[in-house]
């Protein structure tokens, strides 16, 4: 049935939408500005650009970054993807309550208190048993995978619960043990959603700085680091300029992401929507 | 079920009172030239209709026929793009949906899922801004009248689907709306619950005096509540009339095919007699005796037979004027009170028949691939010209 | 099952131990065991070196039993630990409710529109969720400066004659979280509101009421769950937030995180840092289990 849609709610919309992108217009427009007063345009220049390239500082902590970002997402999808099954297709076992509120609390957690308490932890190894030996990488990745694996978790599991468990029954019927039955059924099944989480922890990592900061060591510094830093003092052309390569970067990756997804669910039979 | 305590004073009353026949009746819902598109297709086209005090009138279609469409420009959900309602003679075409002296059921029964049953119930007369005490009273009354009382404080989600069909149409009634509008009201009840609450529709609207328009797409369902019944198709009422003139002299193959089953042979007028046509049957090899009903010779036309009207035996009948053909039990059905038979006839044509099981036995009259005869008087076949 | 199976139940036994056993160990040492950390060193007694807190376990040290309440009579004794947690919860609390005022109408508004826009249109509210968070806060020293562009169209207007004062005050750190957090306002809303059957509000319709009484008896409490869901969403993180206060707040914007964040790498007080973790958590507690009870009440009422 169509109704009519208000003109107060276009009015909603456009405001809420405006209020939204504003701002990162605003950024990427005056990445383009020749003038170093970032509030007054001096002409339109790539000078910022140029200058982004030949910056190590900020080359070396996206390299960085990088690479943490893909290593934690994957152990996390890892271990995120395992904590999911744990979750809903284990049954019962012993300390599974304290298991389901670990899985749940990094989620509401303040990232400061996480941090905290990560340094904490890892001070206290090396204090005891010497690993790990000084922090960088190393501790980063480890305290972006312990975050993320949550979302993962949370991602995979919302996928496995409203999966139709008939399935794995009917495999199980047809002989298949619970571990062939999880790699032959389950885990094709909840992939798209192991995908999803493996973006969001991927994110999530190139994202963090609070927690960064706290597990950290001299000489491992993140983008986000480098980037706080500096914005820290005020506007800066050449943050401008590396926002809107990062703002082009992941829309075009959403909106990859959301055309194949698009498309995956026009080749799935849809139900007609019917009335009369 | 105490209603069986009660005679049946129903069809009596309706035997005698028929207001649409009557020209001095004034219709109390008056819906003229009403039309509505969506994207340019006629959902409900130039549709005119009246319906008069204390009927319980049904509105029959498949879906897409635009039963809910008018059903929901009744209730003020949807504007017409043309014509009028008018009801107790004030013109409701423009007047919006809480201000309308007409309440719907609706076929999800739409319960505030937040809100007790009494609550519910409560709502349209707090609305109203009726007195505490009052609003009570009523609610408990209505309560009664659907057989809840002392179900007030329960949540919907703890009803069942007959309880939460009941809370809705008290829901309804209780702000005593000169219409209501049922739409689908039994469709999401079980079968045997459906039957029982058929009468208890039917009983209820007895005692309230408040005219019923029910919107469905079960042709059973509008013969056993409805006084009279719109068939709609494509937008357009296609016949309107009591369930026996439209299940016994359907107008068109349409209305014939859409309520129950008939046999249906297509042909063109052979013969004339002052009360009686021959038609010669394209696909049946023979000649089929129908009431003249105005044709004359050369016509093409249809003649259409229920299942039930049709008599099998082994043996041929006598007596004229009967269309007697001979062929094998195809295909046979047992449906405990009657048994459904597919007759295979001698050109290959299969006619259904359907006999009521009076005797209580094993046997049946015929069983598969046995000889048999078909026939039926030529005053039970129908003459459908289009 | 019957028959011989392909596989030994020895793999099975194996495979049930690895997919509960490992991220359970995870979890325990990365998650449980700093957080036990986290409690006891707010016990201890600060030191110069390295740790710089009294050992756990070494022979020389109190040992694992000894409680130090110093640092929690040192939170209490001066005011700016109290002023930083009352600032926090005050500027969550006014951040939370300008969400709602926004997200709500927005919610509603998408959920009210065509199915196929309805998809857009959500992508549009996550989008930005997408980019860094870092430099969304960035974007708004842009628009809030003395001369960004709010200033600068406030005064071409006329309006005013000399630039306000927004950058570096509560109402920026307001916005910010307004800004930041918008998405997590307006997914649970708009999936309670899209849940909403069309038929109550019709039959509300039909009983009496007109359209504003409607979404008050109807839409409002309907909702209730998704308002819930959201408030705590944003309620939450923003409690314990640094980045903002600390790029668009003022001196003054003294919010627990950034305090925390400065005692801890300015002042290298570690001991007292926990301290002010452990009672921040116990503030969090309460609204984290409101947010707990209500999903789950929402889940069960789903299934």
């Amino acid at each position: 049935m169509r109704r009519r849609y208000p003109t107060f709610l276009i009015s909603v919309l456009a405001f809420g939408y405006a209020f939204l992108y504003v701002p990162i217009i605003l950024v990427m427009v005056y990445s383009f500005n020749d003038s170093r007063l970032v509030s007054i345009w001096g002409g339109f220049s790539l000078r910022w650009y140029g200058e982004l390239l030949h910056n190590e500082q900020i080359i070396d902590a996206a390299w960085l970054s990088l690479r943490v970002a893909v290593m934690s997402a994957t152990a996390a999808t890892v271990l995120g993807t395992l904590a999911a099954l744990a979750l809903t297709r284990m049954g019962r076992y012993r300390g599974r309550f304290l298991f389901t509120g670990m899985v749940a609390a990094p989620l509401v957690m303040p990232e400061i208190i996480t941090g905290l308490s990560l340094l904490l932890l890892f001070v206290s190894l090396q204090d005891l048993v010497g690993w790990p030996n000084g922090r960088g990488a190393l501790t980063i990745t480890l305290s972006h995978i312990t975050f993320s694996m949550a979302y993962v978790a949370v991602i995979v599991q919302s996928r496995l619960a409203a999966m139709d468990a008939t399935l794995e029954e009917a495999a199980m019927d047809l002989g298949g043990t619970p571990f062939r039955v999880t790699l032959d059924i389950t885990l094709p099944l909840v992939m798209p959603a192991m995908l999803s989480g493996w973006l969001l922890a991927f994110t999530l990592s190139l994202d963090d700085l609070v927690i960064t900061s706290f597990v950290s060591g001299p000489g491992a510094s993140t983008l986000p680091m480098v980037i706080y830093s500096k914005v820290k003092l005020g506007l800066t052309p050449d943050i401008n300029a590396l926002a809107t390569l990062i703002i082009v970067v992941v829309t075009l990756c959403v909106a990859c992401a959301g055309w194949l997804t698009l498309s995956g669910n026009a080749k799935s039979p849809t139900v007609a929507r019917t009335h009369n | 079920m105490s209603d069986s305590a009660k005679p049946p004073q129903r069809d009596a009353a309706r035997a005698n009172s028929r207001p649409w026949d009557d020209p001095g009746q004034k219709p109390f819902v008056q819906i003229t030239g009403l039309t509505k598109r969506f994207a340019d297709t006629p959902a409900v086209n130039d549709v005119s209709l009246d319906v008069y005090k204390g009927e319980l009138f049904a509105i029959l279609g498949g879906s897409g026929s635009g039963k809910t469409t008018l059903l929901r420009m009744l209730a003020g959900f949807e504007q017409p793009d043309a014509g009028r309602i008018v009801i107790d003679g004030v013109d409701m075409t423009l007047i919006p949906p809480y201000a309308r002296p007409l309440n719907m059921m609706f076929q999800s029964y739409a319960l505030f899922p937040h809100m007790t049953v009494g609550q519910n119930v409560a709502y349209g007369l707090r609305k109203e801004g009726l007195p505490r005490a009052d609003i009570r009273q009523r609610v408990n009354e209505i309560l009664a009248l659907v057989k809840l009382e002392g179900l007030g404080n329960r949540k919907p989600e703890q009803l069942s689907g007959g309880q939460k069909q009941r809370v809705a149409l008290a829901r309804a009634l209780v702000k005593r709306p000169k219409v209501l509008l049922l739409d689908e009201p039994l469709a999401a009840l079980d079968k045997k619950l459906r039957e029982y609450t058929q009468f208890e529709l039917m009983n209820i609207q007895d005692q309230l005096g408040i005219t019923f328009l029910v919107v469905t797409h079960d042709q059973e369902e509008a013969m056993t509540l409805a006084t009279r019944i719109a068939v709609m198709e494509a937008g357009k009422f296609v016949q309107i009339g009591t369930p026996t003139e439209i299940y016994e002299f359907p107008r068109n193959r349409f209305v014939a095919d859409f309520f129950g089953t008939i046999n249906l042979f297509a042909g063109s007028v052979a013969a004339l007699s002052v009360d009686t046509l021959r038609l010669r049957a394209t696909d049946l090899n023979g000649e089929i005796s129908a009431p003249a009903s105005g044709c004359t010779t050369g016509d093409n036309v249809w003649i259409g037979v229920r299942p039930e009207k049709i008599a099998l035996a082994k043996t041929a009948p006598e007596g004229a004027p009967r269309n007697v053909f001979k062929g094998v039990v195809w295909d046979l059905g047992y449906y405990g009170n009657l048994t459904v038979y597919r007759v295979k006839l001698e050109n290959g044509r299969i006619i259904q028949v359907s006999a009521q099981n009076r005797v209580r036995s094993s046997e049946r009259v015929a069983e598969w691939y046995d000889e048999v005869y078909v026939s039926w008087d030529a005053h039970n076949s129908v003459v459908l010209r289009e | 099952m019957t028959g011989p199976t392909a596989l030994p139940p020895r793999v099975d036994r194996w495979w049930r131990r690895t997919v509960i056993g490992m991220p359970y160990a995870w979890l325990l040492l990365f998650f449980l065991v700093p957080f036990l950390l986290v409690f006891k060193i707010s016990f201890s007694d600060p030191i110069v070196g390295q740790p710089p807190f009294t050992p756990l376990l070494s022979p020389q040290g109190p040992g694992l039993f000894h409680i130090s309440w110093d640092n929690y009579r040192f939170l209490f004794d001066d005011d700016l630990y109290l002023v930083s947690y009352l600032k926090s919860v005050h500027i969550a609390f006014i951040s939370t409710l300008l969400c709602l005022l926004l997200g709500y109408p927005l919610a509603y508004a998408i959920a009210r529109a065509q199915p196929p826009w309805r998809n857009v249109l959500l992508l549009l509210i996550i989008l930005p969720f997408w980019t860094s968070f870092l430099l969304r806060v960035y974007a708004w020293m842009g628009v809030l400066g003395d001369h960004g562009l709010i200033n600068n169209l406030l005064l071409w207007l006329g309006v005013i004659r000399q630039p306000l004062k927004i950058l570096y005050t509560d109402l920026a750190v307001y916005l910010g979280i307004l800004y930041s957090y918008l998405p997590y306002m307006v997914l649970p809303l708009y999936a309670s509101l899209e849940r909403l059957d069309p038929d109550l509000h019709e039959a509300a319709a039909d009983l009496g009421a007109a359209p504003l009484t409607v979404f008050r008896d109807i839409t409002l409490p309907l909702s209730l769950p998704g308002i819930i869901a959201g408030s705590m969403l944003v309620f939450i993180p923003a409690i314990g937030e640094f980045v903002i206060p600390s790029l668009l707040g003022g001196l003054d914007s003294l919010m627990i995180g950034r305090t925390l964040y400065d005692e801890f790498f300015s002042n290298r007080d570690w001991p007292l840092s926990a301290a002010v973790a452990t009672v921040l958590l116990l503030i969090l507690v309460l609204p984290i289990m409101v947010f707990q009870h209500f999903q789950a009440r929402d889940q069960a009422g789903v299934q």
